[in-house]
């Protein structure tokens, strides 16, 4: 039985490089839009609401925006589900604060998705 | 692991042997990390804050862009605080949140660049840390001051 090399025997559920991955993917796309809102932002001309809610009035960027949303909670998810299984060793403890994570973070979601596609 | 390690710390007379194991969350403060750790465990730490401060981060999202008015009752959290929550708690809380998203930023930086490149020595390790520690901190210290009207 080999431990270790490519013939190893793999065991577990097998999440773990695709939520490394994904945790890489998704935090490249949430740097690049803080480049893309930050280039707005720094635009000429007067701070204030007509110019924050123009960046956010283009198709474009409602489609970015919500892609971050997207990222965010997966994101999140992949890191704070990291943290319990680090230091919560109690399996029923480990659930509710996972079930509470989910909760948290879809109810975040949903609710910034709102006020974007409502814009 | 840990009872092969208490065998051998039992037949050598019985001396008390150094056991390694996970840091926990509560040990933190006891142990003395070099600057990766220390970015290590803080890049934890304002990832957690973030996420408890998401509904936050999402109201502020509504109330500039809903309207007109809500965007007044956003600007006037910094002033007149929101509720019975003061507006220099709602400046301390966004200033806490300006320096978690520039540490989380900046460290995630060093993690892609870190597995890109491999550029993994103990040198780089260290040098890195620093700059991610200093540069996070003088960026909020940069931004603070204007979230506290100081220019």
């Amino acid at each position: 039985m080999s431990t270790f090399g490519s013939k190893r025997i793999v065991v577990g559920a097998h999440y773990g490089l695709r939520d490394w991955l994904a945790q890489r993917v998704t935090a490249v796309l949430m740097a690049l839009f803080t480049v893309a809102l930050l280039v707005q932002f720094l635009m000429p001309g007067p701070l204030g609401y007509e110019h924050w809610a123009a960046i956010f009035s283009s198709r474009w960027m409602k489609a970015l925006t919500f892609v971050l949303i997207i990222s965010l909670a997966y994101h999140a998810w992949v890191g704070v589900r990291d943290i319990w299984m680090d230091y919560v060793k109690s399996v029923a403890l480990r659930l509710a604060l996972q079930v509470f994570t989910l909760v948290w973070l879809v109810a975040c979601a949903g609710w910034a998705i709102q006020v974007l596609w409502r814009l | 692991m840990t009872d092969a390690s208490n065998n051998i710390a039992s037949t050598s007379n019985n001396k008390k042997r150094p056991v390694y194991r996970n840091i926990h969350v509560t040990e933190i403060i006891s142990y003395r990390l070099p600057p990766a750790g220390i970015v290590s465990i803080l890049h934890r730490i304002s990832g957690v804050l973030m996420f408890l401060l998401l509904p936050f981060i999402v109201w502020m999202f509504d109330t500039s862009l809903s309207s007109e008015i809500s965007y007044d009752e956003f600007t006037n959290a910094f002033v007149a605080g929101i509720g019975f929550v003061p507006a220099w708690f709602v400046k301390l809380t966004v200033l806490g949140l300006i320096w978690a998203y520039l540490h989380h930023f900046i460290a995630g930086v060093r993690h892609l660049w870190m597995d890109a490149t491999h550029s993994v020595s103990k040198e780089q390790g260290h040098n890195s840390a620093v700059i991610t520690l200093g540069l996070s901190v003088l960026l909020t210290l940069v931004l603070g001051a204007k979230l506290f009207g100081l220019y």
